[in-house]
């Protein structure tokens, strides 16, 4: 139950984003979402794309390094407290957060996340123990594209 | 800028004038017989005894200083080749000290002394820091390293010798050297030329009122420097600075150093001979023209080179000196023959960060050291292409990635280089010989 994600590695550059966008652009590939982690020197751009195989062979035909690395995709329910009954549960399954950030669309009454776990199996276990919906690729994509 | 000065800037003297004033054909005859010996003694170094062998030289044949030509050069490489003692010319027994320098690779060529040749080391140090205005009273602070580099503790011995007073406080912090610069009233400063910028730069931040420091004097090695490097240090720290040239391999400090008039550094000749030769045809360059310098140590029992190729390019000037010095004299260092960096005073080979980059790696990476000196410090940026295998959508492994490169370089070179991971295939490709560094320093 878990989405592919692609990972580029970028320098801060102008143009350097832009660069990766055309090349999806060009393609007739649709970014779901994504996020971006910087430092002074560099970026990480973490995309989730529904056709993420089409989008990595076009993006290294073009000399992008890209690395495929799984996260998990859960509902949250859009109210006060939804976000906190999730993290009760990775804490007291002892479950690390490496990053995440949010899908810019909703599922009915709820938000959708994306995680990085540092132990991605027990992560997805322990969500599913706790009744949280994991959302896999397929349904994820259903009705977007 | 020419290396020129019309007027002493010290009182002349000297330390060892009947040395340092012969006549020439008594300099040429004393190099003779010293040379003739020093064949003798080598002899049974291996390199020295197969070469000796396959071109026939014995020491029955040196009957002039011109008779150097006829001996075989000495390179880096063969140090490396014969590492760590393969040159060595007396018993370990004999042996009270090494030091060493940086190779091009991790490990550092080694240099050996005996008692005799550390006595006869302070007394070269001597010489140039007398020329230069020290006197037995006089309190130094050596702001050099103390360890395998010879600056430290040949600064060290020569200032005894003269029997000036040492505050030994080693390289760097600078807030402490102040300290002691201001409460034990330091007059003399031993360091690097671009650490005294360094110090003058902080000495004016702290607002450090320069009136309660003594310092009137500095002695500089360890890297090259220009005029206008000069010029700026004796203006920022109202100073009078020399100039100083030496190497592990041939001594260390004390092989030439300027004198009053500081038109040139004078080569200690009656114990090292000089050669200034094109690095390619090795044939001699005329005087005033750049070439390579080949020193030979005439003197040295433990660990004695003959014709050693520094790399290092400057010219020689044998025209009278006003300060009575019959010795031929070198300018400053003006570039190298190979790819030796030196940044902040320690020798760093670009293979050495490749070296450090394959510890992390595993292959050959692709890298560009860059070098600044956007104050007075130098700083090095090393990019590093980032390897598929190596990305990572997690920022803490490229920030581990990038740490780890740093630490490697660290412990090859001893240098902190700021580690800039840069996009695959983003740095310039090479067909033939690979472009490493950029240096942007004004040297």
């Amino acid at each position: 139950m878990t989405i592919p994600q692609l990972s580029l590695f970028l320098e801060n550059k102008p143009g350097h984003l832009n660069a990766i966008c055309r090349t999806l652009a060009e393609a007739q590939i649709n970014i779901v979402t994504l996020s971006m982690a910087d430092t002074d020197q560099f970026g990480i751009l973490r995309l989730i794309i529904s056709e993420w195989e089409k989008a990595q062979k076009v993006l290294v035909e073009k000399g992008f390094v890209v690395n495929v690395s799984n996260v998990v995709a859960t509902e949250v329910e859009d109210r006060p407290g939804g976000m906190a009954e999730i993290l009760d549960v990775l804490e007291s399954n002892s479950i690390n957060i490496e990053y995440m950030y949010a899908f810019t669309f909703r599922r009915g009454n709820s938000a959708v996340l994306v995680f990085r776990f540092d132990d991605t199996d027990k992560a997805v276990a322990a969500l599913q123990a706790a009744g949280k919906n994991v959302i896999g690729q397929v349904e994820l994509f259903e009705g977007i594209d | 800028m020419p290396d020129s000065s019309s007027t002493p800037a010290v009182e002349n003297r000297f330390f060892d004038r009947p040395a340092e004033t012969m006549a020439t054909a008594e300099l040429r005859q004393l190099q003779t017989a010293r040379l003739r010996t020093l064949v003798e003694r080598v002899a049974h170094v291996p390199f020295y005894r197969e070469k000796f062998a396959a071109d026939g030289i014995s020491a029955a044949m040196i009957k002039s200083p011109d008779d150097l030509r006829r001996l075989p050069f000495t390179t880096k490489a063969d140090l490396r080749e014969n590492y760590p003692l393969g040159f060595l010319a007396v018993s370990r027994d004999a042996v009270i000290r090494y030091h060493g320098s940086s190779g091009t690779t991790g490990k550092p060529t080694f240099v050996a002394y005996t008692r005799a040749d550390l006595d006869m080391w302070a007394g070269l140090c001597a010489r140039f820091l007398v020329a230069g205005g020290l006197r037995p009273n006089h309190v130094c602070q050596i702001a050099f390293g103390y360890g395998l580099f010879t600056g430290g503790f040949g600064l060290h011995y020569g200032i005894e010798k003269v029997g000036a007073a040492i505050i030994p406080a080693a390289g760097g912090q600078t807030q402490r050297q102040l300290m002691l610069m201001e409460d034990l009233q330091t007059e003399v400063l031993i360091c690097t030329p671009s650490y005294a910028l360094h110090l003058a730069e902080v000495l004016q931040e702290g607002g450090i009122d320069r009136s309660k420091l003594a310092l009137r004097y500095a002695h500089f090695g360890g890297e090259p420097w220009t005029d206008d490097m000069r010029q700026r240090i004796e203006n920022d720290l109202q100073i009078t600075c020399f100039n100083n040239y030496g190497l592990s391999e041939v001594i260390g400090p004390g092989v030439s150093g300027e004198c009053a008039w500081r038109n040139g550094m004078h080569i200690q000749e009656d114990h090292f001979m000089v050669e200034c030769l094109d690095p390619q045809t090795l044939e001699p360059v005329p005087d005033g023209e750049p070439g390579e310098l080949v020193f030979t140590a005439l003197t040295k029992q433990a660990f004695p080179l003959i014709r050693y190729r520094t790399r290092d390019i400057a010219c020689i000037d044998r025209t009278p000196c006003p300060c009575g010095r019959t010795t031929a004299r070198m300018s400053r260092v003006t570039g190298r023959t190979d790819d030796m960096l030196i940044i902040r005073g320690v020798n760093v080979f670009p293979s050495q960060v490749e070296e450090a980059l394959l510890r992390v790696e595993g292959t050959e990476p692709h890298y560009l050291i860059e070098i600044d000196r956007p104050g007075t410090l130098d700083q090095v940026t090393v990019k590093v292409e980032v390897r598929s295998s190596d990305l990572s959508d997690q920022m803490s492994s490229m920030q581990k990635l990038r740490q780890r490169i740093a630490r490697e370089i660290h412990a090859v070179t001893g240098i902190n280089m700021t580690v800039h991971l840069v996009e695959p295939k983003s740095l310039e490709r090479f067909t033939g010989k690979a472009k490493r560094v950029i240096d942007n320093r004004k040297l």
